[in-house]
């Protein structure tokens, strides 16, 4: 369904100081400089299939996925998706993709989603009658009902993503690019998020390749990832071989009632921070359990919380390691 | 094609409906209308006070002239303004892309995506001023000849339309610098008196760098009954070509975006 072979994009920006005299300077005498977002990447994807694309901040993720939907040309390097060659944005290419992105919207700000549909529909060509049964059928399944006649700017941002989705998903696509997708929704927003998306693939059996901040997005969709890092892909296969690589370490959050010295924590996994009465540790998977318990023994505990590091600093932390 | 009709359908829908949204800006925006049509007569008595004629144009004359003016104006706000800026804002906050990603020609879309009826009074009120003008100058039109004037005024909204959708266009290139809105009005603005009442170097460049001597100078002259044939074939071959050039500038702006980055 989706094929990359050596696929490279170099932007070109102007080296131009802020100002008027930056313009002026500009203007006289141009300076460029190269940044490779995205360099001699390859992949295949099956149809059907769900992935995971996980990369730390401007590892190039939106670039690729701004490259496989046409919205920009390729520097370098062949792209096929669903047949066609995305950067001539043939109608029917675009009839069978859709692009979602948790930082833009398209749905109008002050008009209700209802309205944004109906344009929608009507300028992909969808029937009112069929435009009617899909907007009743997807708005049960992401649990929208009179939000849809709402102006879009009173609705919350969980709303308001579920509302893009619809509208994303309108022209029944079969290849959907998701472009951080739960981006600030709440957890709970994102589980449903997640859970539409999940049930969505099986249905309809469409391919699914999906950015996300959130870890937990990448464990609960997709069963394959790849991983790209200053624009080289890095890793493709499955997750729990990533996983095992990636955050071996839990975080755990302590707040004590009272100040205890640093030696305290010794052998309870490895210490970040001690100080006053806050705590961070990082603490092996399979000792957490153990851990946790001896903390709640020895130590009066205020508050405790146990994380995921944040992916970025996840990845951050692996290619300072050099493992990959 | 029944797709655009329906889509141009929907687009103008939501307009409107969003529009009355914000009821207090409709009337505020029609008594501006009202205003500046009343400053302009104004400005226009100065030069063509009645008894006086500048450049050969009599002062009901000129009102033909001033008449087109306030029809392309009413365009320009009804359609051209409001889309124009969104084009703009599309390219800043990265929701170009959105546009792109759908099956319709995004050309079409930029252009016809909004419009902003208080700006239809004051086409209303131009073409009334046009009428009377024309009434009072003695003019009297056939069918064919009212119809040669509306091919020339929409040959010369078409040139207005590709001047603004080139400007547009280069917001690919330039987002923050660029205010295209008030070059575009400083062009049209020019357009409110007979080409002939401008100085000879001027006046050439009115008629041929920038065509405003056939946004509202020569469909005048059809309404009168002295335009020269040429000049209309003139019009018509400018308008086509300025379309055309729009378009192809649009498609070579497109390789060139590389989008908002996110
Ligand atoms: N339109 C653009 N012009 C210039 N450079 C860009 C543009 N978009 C992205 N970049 C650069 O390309 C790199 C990759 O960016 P991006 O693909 O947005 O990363 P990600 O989505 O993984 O965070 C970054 O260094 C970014 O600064
Ligand atoms: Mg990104």
């Amino acid at each position: 369904m989706i094929e990359v072979e050596s696929l490279s994009k170099i932007y070109r920006v102007a080296d131009k100081q802020p100002g008027l005299g930056g313009t002026l300077q500009h203007f006289m005498r141009r300076r460029h400089r190269d940044v490779c977002a995205v360099s001699n990447v390859s992949f295949t994807i099956a149809r059907g299939e769900m992935v995971g694309f996980l990369g730390a901040n401007g590892a190039g993720k939106t670039t690729t996925l701004k490259m496989l939907c046409g919205l920009i040309y390729p520097s370098a390097g062949q792209v096929v998706v669903a047949g066609h060659q995305p950067q001539k944005r043939h109608p029917d290419f675009l009839r069978r993709i859709t692009l979602v992105m948790g930082q833009k919207q398209q749905l109008l700000w002050d008009l209700p989603p209802m309205d944004s549909l109906r344009v929608n529909a009507a300028v992909y060509g969808i029937s009112d009658r069929d435009a009617k049964r899909r907007i009743s059928e997807l708005s049960d399944l992401l649990e929208l009902g009179e939000e849809l006649t709402r102006p879009v700017r009173k609705l919350s941002l969980g709303q308001r993503m579920k509302a893009e989705l619809l509208a994303a998903l309108l022209h029944q696509p079969d290849v959907l690019f998701l472009d951080e997708p739960t981006l600030g929704l709440d957890v709970n927003a994102q589980a449903r998020v997640r859970k539409f998306l999940a049930d969505y693939n099986q249905r309809t059996g469409a391919t699914v390749l999906l950015t996300s901040h959130y870890m937990a997005d990448i464990t609960a969709l997709c069963p394959r990832v790849l991983l790209i890092h200053q624009g080289n892909l890095f890793h493709d296969g499955p997750l729990d071989r990533l996983a095992s690589r990636l955050a071996p370490e839990r975080h755990v959050r302590l707040e004590l009632a009272a100040p205890v010295g640093a030696e305290a924590f010794a052998g309870l996994g490895r210490l970040d921070s001690c100080c006053d009465c806050e705590v961070n540790l990082r603490v092996q998977p399979d000792e957490l359990t153990a851990v946790v318990a001896q903390l709640l023994d020895r130590f009066e505990v205020r508050d405790l919380e146990v994380n995921d590091p944040p992916i970025d600093q996840l990845i951050g932390e692996l290619f300072r390691q050099g493992k990959v | 094609m029944r797709r655009y009709f329906k889509s141009l359908r929907r687009f103008w829908g939501t307009a409107v409906a969003s529009q009355l949204e914000y009821q207090l800006n409709v009337v505020i925006e029609l008594v501006a209308v009202g205003l500046s049509l009343l400053g302009s007569l104004f400005m226009l008595s100065l030069f063509f006070g009645p008894g006086r004629a500048l450049g050969g144009w009599s002062w009901h004359e000129a009102l033909i002239v001033q008449g087109f003016y306030t029809v392309l104006d009413g365009m320009a706000s009804t359609w051209l303004r409001p889309n124009l800026s969104s084009i703009v804002t599309h390219v800043r906050e990265g929701t170009l892309d959105f546009v792109l990603l759908k099956p319709i020609d995004s050309q079409f879309w930029l252009s016809l995506r909004t419009i902003s009826p208080a700006g239809l009074p004051e086409i209303a009120l131009g073409l009334l001023l046009v009428i009377w003008g024309g009434h009072q100058a003695g003019a009297s039109l056939s069918p064919g000849g009212i119809a040669v004037v509306l091919l020339m005024l929409l040959a010369g909204g078409l040139i207005l339309y590709s001047l603004w959708f080139l400007i547009a266009a280069t917001s690919i290139w330039f987002v923050k610098t660029w205010n295209a809105t008030e070059v575009l009005r400083a062009v049209l603005a020019s357009g409110r008196y007979p080409v002939a009442a401008y100085p000879a170097p001027l006046r050439l460049l009115f008629t041929l760098v920038i065509p405003v001597a056939f946004l509202t100078t020569v469909p005048a002259e059809v309404v009168l009954g002295r335009a020269s044939t040429p000049m209309l074939w003139l019009g018509l071959g400018l308008a086509v070509g300025f379309f055309v050039a729009a378009r192809q500038f649009w498609f070579y702006a497109l390789r060139h975006y590389t989008s908002a980055s996110s």
